[in-house]
């Protein structure tokens, strides 16, 4: 199943993990820098599900995931967020500010396809 | 990921680049906060810095550096969140951890074990500033090595279709989604998918509380589900399925018990046999619809937009293999002789200077030498990262001697060859250990002296006509010349009716195993003097030289040449070979008279300049081109300072050129012959040895003693 997925992290090295991990499995890999940058991607993109980093310069996953849920065209895009902790106040925040899933870095492959498949089929 | 191990080692060694520059943005957060000018984003700009670090590392199972970083996240988590205030010595810990934290990055990318007890030291340092105390600080760690959950789905998958259904265990599942749900972009339809991917599933869609139409609202659920499914998992795997949406919708999963109604499972409860979707999600064929009303833009844009990203990654770093840019250089460095070797045969073809070939030619060499400067360009490099690192020597060799030092640092962003960067580390760490250590007095001296009791110590780059000039500098009490030379005269290195200038004073101290401090401190005084601090500036082509003034203090001051791959070189000529010498240890040019020669004894000679007695040798001879000459009267001889700051003078035929060359190294099918430094090509397309002056001295006597002693 070949989904569009639009990935958000600061970080060189998770960008090219989370490419190297979903690029084999078939899937369409839009890269972002941070939040601004991951607006700006966005625009005009129909991402079957986006991921994001929390921790990013300029505007961070929360203000990030408000900002896509505040267009209507991606109000039910499945978003899953990127943490390092799996503290259950960090889920909430997330889920509070309108996150479908997260997963735990580091992450596996196997795993962050399954995540995928699960919220975006 | 077996099929992955290539593009893994890739992304491993690019992560640490990545570590390089979060560890540089690091550095400069904490010198803003240390300058004093600091806001919140300094603080979150060094959080994120640690944050992806420990990120990465996480991917890579770098253990002892996600541990660490984690520690050192969450001292600055409390910082960013407000609930601490960044006093000294907080910073004074974020810098010791910044340091760890490099130590760490480097063991994790060298394979080297990490210091793990410099590591327990900060981490306590770093609990007791938040005031963790000892039960409290195992916490976070088991949260790091809390496992990813839930989301392994894919046991059920391979489960054999009929024949194990009949004993596979069997739960019921009823599931209701709130309207939250919905807003977090869950979606039922996919749950129940994961569900039936977890094993055989009979999805019953319940719709008991949907209302009439007039009354429906498409903001709220009516519908809820009854699953039963049959798959050899563990209840808290069907449970993970419903992780994401936990909280957010009525949930009932029970365990029935194997035998009953295992037996009447119908196989295929596809999702086709699901109710259509929810009046919530209603809408989104419209969404659907407008995306492909306009998907042609949409295409052409999401392609462009896919393609920035990758472009401004490009923009900023291209990791190119060494050897590739080493040919490169190489190749221009063809072009230049090449270039060179056209001009003069179009000039001795007689052509017009005005012609329109020798216009061409001339901008042909201009484009040739901008070729060169851009190439060379590629391999230099900001001498930020070097300077970092010094102020990590300052930090720790002034805590090894008490003494309070403040490290400037001015011209940064000044480029240098990688080459010279690399190799300027030691010496550069040595002259500041040398500079905290010996340079700058103690606190109470100082005050003493009405000076600020924080001392000073300045290091500096700046290009100054075609080369880079380094310099430290301390505000300290100067070279003190008197004790200087008494040292000098008490271990024998001049004799004890010396009268020296201050400068040749401040030159004693780059001979061989001087040591000034009276009494050895455990931090300079390791064996390792100025002197071989100034062998390793001049093996880069460089000079140093000292300025000190008493009671204001002494800067050292380096020399360079912006690249290793050209040389500043003087072109003479012996016995009809055209050699060169590298211009950095000629002092300076002279002429043999009848005066100035001298024999000390048979098979030595002098040559007297100014006073003092410098061997003299026959370049030509040493190198074995002719044999002795009767008189050299009149010869030109090269003045060559050695690196232990002893000299010698080399009689050449004529000095016909300084210039720049470019230097071709000999490869390994010639036999290294002493001497012989490497090789260049001259603009006439004649090869031109470049000879390494001291080499050829030190050979060059040793026959003359074998001679005196028979």
């Amino acid at each position: 199943m070949s989904l569009e997925i639009l990935a958000v992290d600061d970080s060189r090295t998770m960008r090219e993990m989370i490419r190297l991990a979903l690029e084999p499995a078939g899937f369409t890999v839009h890269l972002a820098d941070d939040g601004v940058h991951g607006v700006e991607v966005l625009e005009g993109l129909m991402p079957d599900a986006i991921i994001t980093d929390i921790n990013m310069p300029r505007m961070d996953g929360f203000g990030f995931i408000d900002a896509v849920r505040n267009q209507d065209t991606y109000r039910a895009t499945p978003i899953l967020v990127l943490t390092t902790e799996a503290a259950p106040e960090l889920k909430a925040r997330a889920r509070n500010a309108g996150a479908t899933g997260w997963i735990v870095k580091p992450f596996d492959p196997a795993k962050l396809i399954k995540a995928l498949q699960m919220v975006a089929g | 990921m077996t099929d992955a191990s290539d593009p893994m080692a890739e992304i491993r060694a690019s992560f640490f680049i990545e570590c390089e520059e979060l560890l540089e943005a690091m550095q400069d957060g904490l010198q803003t906060i240390d300058d004093g000018e600091w806001d919140n984003e300094t603080i979150n700009v060094v959080f994120r810095a640690v944050h992806s670090i420990k990120g990465g590392a996480g991917a890579f199972g770098l253990e002892s550096l996600v541990r660490f970083a984690h520690r050192y996240e969450t001292v600055m988590d409390s910082v960013r969140s407000g609930t601490m205030n960044v006093d000294n010595d907080l910073l004074k810990l974020f810098f010791r951890c910044a340091d760890h934290l490099s130590d760490l990055v480097r063991c994790a990318r060298d394979g080297l074990d990490s210091p793990e007890e410099q590591g327990k030291s900060l981490v306590g340092e770093l609990d007791a500033s938040i005031g963790l105390t000892g039960d409290e600080v195992e916490e976070p760690e088991e949260e790091i090595e809390f496992q990813p959950m839930g989301l392994s789905l894919d046991l059920g998958l391979d489960l054999p279709d009929m024949a194990a259904s009949l004993d596979l265990p069997q739960f019921e599942i009823e599931f209701a989604p709130a309207a939250e749900l919905f807003d977090t972009g869950n979606e039922p339809f996919q749950i129940l998918k994961a569900l039936r991917d977890l094993g055989e599933c009979e999805i019953e869609c319940v719709t008991d509380k949907l209302v009439s139409l007039e009354q429906l609202s498409a903001e709220t659920p009516y519908l809820y589900w009854k699953v039963t499914l049959s798959a050899n998992v563990d209840p808290a795997e069907v449970a993970s399925v419903f992780e994401f949406v936990d909280g957010l919708c009525t949930l009932k999963i029970e365990a029935l018990s194997v035998s009953e109604g295992a037996a009447e499972l119908e196989t295929d409860a596809t999702l086709e046999d699901l109710p259509p979707p929810l009046p919530t999600v209603a809408d989104e064929p419209i969404v659907q619809a407008e995306k492909v009303e306009t998907k042609d833009p949409v295409v052409t844009r999401s392609a462009s937009q896919a393609k920035a990203p990758g472009a401004a990654a490009a923009k900023s770093v291209v990791r190119v293999d060494l050897d590739r840019i080493e040919r490169l250089v190489n190749l221009v460095g063809e072009l230049v002789i090449n270039q060179a070797m056209l001009s003069q045969s179009l000039e001795s073809a007689g052509l017009s200077p005005h012609s329109d070939a020798m216009n061409g030619l001339e901008e042909f060499q201009r484009l040739t030498r901008d070729i060169q400067d851009s190439v060379m360009m590629i391999r230099a490099q900001p001498v930020k990262s070097l300077f970092q690192r010094m102020s990590r020597i300052v930090r720790e060799s002034s805590a090894a001697v008490s003494k309070d030092v403040r490290l400037e640092t001015e011209g940064e962003n000044t480029e240098v060859d990688k080459t010279v960067i690399e190799r300027l580390a030691d010496p550069l760490t040595h002259m500041i250990r040398n500079a905290v250590d010996h340079g700058l007095e103690t606190t109470q001296e100082r005050e003493a002296a009405g000076k600020s009791s924080q001392g000073i110590v300045r290091l500096s780059a700046a290009h100054r006509s075609g080369r880079v000039v380094i310099e430290v500098s301390d505000d300290g009490g100067g070279i003190n010349r008197p004790k200087v030379q008494e040292i000098a005269i008490k271990k024998g290195l001049i004799p004890a009716d010396s009268v020296l200038t201050d400068t040749e004073v401040d030159n004693l101290l780059f001979l061989p195993g001087f040591s000034t401090a009276a009494s050895v401190s455990d931090l300079s005084g390791r064996g390792v003097g100025m002197d071989v601090v100034r062998t390793s500036i001049q093996a880069l082509g460089g000079r140093i030289t000292i300025t000190s003034q008493e009671g204001v203090g002494t800067t050292f001051s380096i020399s360079l040449p912006l690249t290793l791959a050209v040389l500043d070189g003087m072109v003479v000529q012996v016995a009809e070979e055209t050699l060169v010498l590298p211009l950095n240890v000629v002092v300076e040019t002279l002429t043999l008279t009848q005066d100035n020669l001298d024999q000390v004894r048979p098979g030595l000679d002098v040559v007297r300049v100014r006073g003092a007695f410098v061997p003299l040798f026959d370049l030509g001879v040493s190198l074995g081109y002719r044999e002795k000459k009767d008189d050299y009267t009149d010869s030109v001889v090269l003045l060559i300072a050695h690196e232990d700051g002893s000299r010698a003078a080399l009689i050449v035929d004529e000095i016909q050129d300084q210039r720049q060359v470019v230097i071709k190294g000999l490869d390994d099918s010639f036999y290294r012959a002493p001497g012989i430094a490497a090789a260049t090509i001259l603009g006439d397309g004649q090869i031109a040895l470049i000879l390494d002056p001291s080499d050829i001295i030190a050979n060059a006597q040793d026959p003359s003693l074998t001679k005196f002693a028979s």
